[in-house]
């Protein structure tokens, strides 16, 4: 580039010789060299800013793009990630204390139809009718030539039945994934586990939901994906519920018995080991509940949770273990038992009788009527109302079913002071089988109150203290001495040291008025071994008649006693408790508090 | 020196782009073979799974009382009973293969109860501790 100078000496020489200032000249030169550069500096930012401009105009365009294709892409799983690990079942499995599976998932599919791809539609409907005997061929035939595009089949299909519906070689019928709920024990704890069912259902997935039980009551941990390789424990032992379950059929059908209860709980954890009830149903093929009729006498219905009866003498040992926790009498006070009492138009009696006095603890072991009310006279309705909650008779109780929290104890809202009598020995109360087991729990655990549940539990329960430790172990000594001499005698079990109180109710008649004559509900609850509780059991036969001898007997001590110590003759072992030889009582002993 | 550079250049840009598209290659095999893997995982898990449930179904309590009274001729099992239950002092101690102890100074005792029996100086001791 050539410069021209600012001052160029043959125009100055010439503006010199004009007389001309030649400054004028060098401030000229300046302006243009000015403007030249002006002009080269804008064009130099014009490029910059075409520059800056196109490059935005890049990013922006890159930008833009690649939203609209994020915006139009399938939706896909990160891949990195462990998935797979997690997101495994729809729903946790269900496993007893010892891990075994009592529900399950299970690949399986369900079965629907196209009409509009159906090529022949009558051979079709003649041959799934040929696979499914519960189906119409004209019914299908009428679907399938109908105006509707779609239709459900079966919801199941077993694997067999899949390939005879894929022979057919039909495009028109579509197999649909499904995951349904396994119970691979059948009838096993069927009450507990209550079932399950689809809720919604699409075409490539339905959701599984719990209807009944447990499954229902633990439906949300279930399905959550965060617990879905967790299996959830239940405080159930597989084997042992199979041994009771099979003991108390056995039982239910020698003795003509309508229904039957079983409940084996761990007297510190207060976990249910079993929970019975008969007759029961297949939870893979849960019936639908009755609509008409006494819902109780449906297989559905759990008579040990749901069961609320008046549960007779097994009540007797609150009203004397009460009593000889307030002081008001010991083991060996002697208590009127001169009969009957007459209480306006009502008399209270015995089954025999039993002389003028007996002490308290024959009152027990004979189970009189008439002694445990003149003790619950002593005690009152107050405080008896007061002890029988802290038991939790009262109210429902806890257990994780969700059938458990609709069951209310039975009980008399004027509690008179005949009220007061006859619930003493467990008249005008009705309550479950399981509220009792909770109660006798709760005096064999040294009158810590023990809360029944069905999770596997890691640690004792430390409940309140409902009575002192003290008159619980009496009230054991007495339990053990009904056994040892009394109307359990049946449910001596060598080496367990049974100790228990059976319970003979007349069932009231369903429309009122009354109690039947030759109706009983037949209760035996207990614990063993008498002198160190671990387990408490409460078997209750509806109606059982015991015909072996000349004339039917109906009390506990012939119909549900045997059949406990048969249970606790088989599960004993079962759950490794090892037969003791019982503790002598030391003779010549007389403890100085009593 | 200015077109080596640039000859440098430019073959350093072709080794890099082959360099960044085989890498690109390798990952996306490598993401494949993952998926694959990922889905055989699930589909073994599945597997895993059904077989349990087939474990749990075949070992049912109902199934194996009938195998059992089926096959009692040959197993002859019965059901657990508490005499059954045993104690570690029942079980014979093992022989041990030892050198015959020379008894050479054997103690008269007063007992009554074991007056036909001998004891050994070292037993005398444990028991007048």
């Amino acid at each position: 580039m050539i410069r021209t100078p600012l001052r160029p000496l043959a125009r100055i020489l010439q503006a010199r010789a004009r007389g001309e200032n030649p400054d004028a000249i060098e401030r000229e030169n300046i302006r243009h060299r000015h403007e030249e550069m002006q002009g080269r500096a804008r064009t130099r930012a014009e490029g910059r800013l075409l520059v800056l401009g196109l490059f935005f105009f890049c990013a922006f365009a890159v930008i833009g793009g690649r939203m609209g294709v994020l915006a139009n892409t399938e939706p896909a799983e990160p891949r990195a990630s462990v998935a797979g690990a997690d997101i495994l079942a729809q729903r946790a499995d269900i496993v007893d204390r010892k891990g075994r599976i009592l529900a399950t998932n299970f690949e399986t599919h369900s079965l629907y139809v196209q009409t509009e791809e159906l090529i022949e539609p009558e051979r079709t409907a003649e041959a799934l009718a040929e696979i499914f005997p519960e189906m119409d061929k004209a019914d299908l035939l009428a679907k399938f030539t109908g105006k509707s595009k779609f239709h459900w089949i079966r919801k199941k299909l077993s694997p067999e039945q899949k390939q005879a519906v894929h022979d057919i070689g039909e495009p028109g019928l579509h197999f649909g994934p499904r995951e349904t709920r396994l119970y691979p024990n059948g009838r096993l704890a069927a009450h507990v586990l209550g079932g399950a069912s689809f809720g919604r259902e699409g075409v490539w997935a339905a959701e599984v939901i719990g209807v009944a039980g447990i499954e229902k009551y633990f439906d949300e941990r279930l399905r959550d994906p965060a617990h879905g390789n967790q299996p959830l424990q239940l405080s159930l032992d597989l084997s042992v519920q199979a041994a009771v379950e099979r003991v108390l059929a056995g039982g239910m059908t020698l003795l003509n018995a309508k229904g039957a209860a079983a409940i084996l709980m761990d007297v510190q954890t207060g976990e249910l080991i079993a929970l019975a009830s008969l007759p029961d149903f297949d939870p893979n093929d849960r019936p639908r509940p009755p609509t008409e009729g006494n819902p109780s006498d449906s297989p559905l219905f759990n008579r040990a949770v749901q069961g609320v009866y008046e549960l007779g003498s097994t009540f007797k040992i609150f009203t004397v273990a009460q009593a000889m926790d307030l002081g008001l009498i010991n083991a060996s006070t002697v208590i009127d038992t001169r009969g009957p009492i007459r209480w306006g138009k009502h008399t209270l009696n015995d089954y025999h009788n039993y002389g003028p006095s007996l002490t308290a603890t024959q009152v027990i072991v004979k189970s009189s009527n008439i002694g445990t009310a003149r003790i619950a006279q002593q005690v009152g309705g107050v405080r008896q109302k007061e002890f029988l909650g802290k038991l939790g008779l009262m109210e429902p109780t806890r257990i994780e079913m969700v059938e458990a929290a609709g069951v209310n104890p039975l009980w008399p809202s004027n509690w008179s002071e005949l009220s007061t009598m006859t619930i003493s020995y467990g008249h005008g109360i009705s309550t479950s089988p399981l509220h009792l087991a909770a109660a006798y729990a709760t005096i064999a655990n040294g009158g810590r109150k023990v809360t029944p549940t069905l999770v596997r539990q890691s640690a004792p329960q430390r409940g309140e203290q409902v009575m002192s430790e003290q008159s619980a172990a009496r009230s054991m000594a007495m339990l053990r001495q009904v056994v040892t001499e009394g109307t359990a005698s049946l449910a001596e079990v060598p080496g367990y040291a049974v100790g228990g109180k059976t319970g003979t109710a007349d069932k009231p008649k369903e429309r009122g008025g009354g109690y039947y004559e030759d109706k009983v509900i037949a209760t035996f609850a207990g614990a063993f071994p008498a002198h160190d509780p671990r387990y408490v059991i409460v078997v209750s036969l509806d109606e059982p008649v015991e015909t072996s001898g000349s004339e039917p007997r109906r009390t506990a001590g012939f119909t549900a006693v045997p059949v406990a110590a048969e249970i606790i003759r088989r599960v004993a072992p079962l759950m490794g408790l090892r037969p003791e030889i019982e503790p002598g009582r030391l003779t010549g002993i007389t403890l100085a508090s009593e | 020196m200015r077109s080596l550079f640039y000859m440098f250049t430019a073959l350093s840009v072709i080794a890099l782009a082959f360099w960044a598209y085989h890498e690109n290659y390798r990952t996306q095999e490598a993401q494949a073979r993952a998926s694959e893997l990922q889905r055989e995982i699930a589909h073994t898990r599945q597997r895993l799974r059904m077989l349990r449930a087939e474990w749990a179904y075949l070992n049912r309590p109902e199934r194996l009382r009938d195998l059992v009274e089926l096959n009692y001729d040959r197993l002859e099992l019965m059901p657990l009973e508490p005499y059954q239950f045993g104690k570690i002092d029942q079980v014979a101690y093992p022989r041990l293969e030892t050198q015959p102890l020379t008894i050479t100074d054997p103690v008269d005792v007063s007992n009554p109860d074991l007056s036909g029996m001998r004891l050994l100086p070292g037993q005398i001791k444990e028991t007048s501790r």
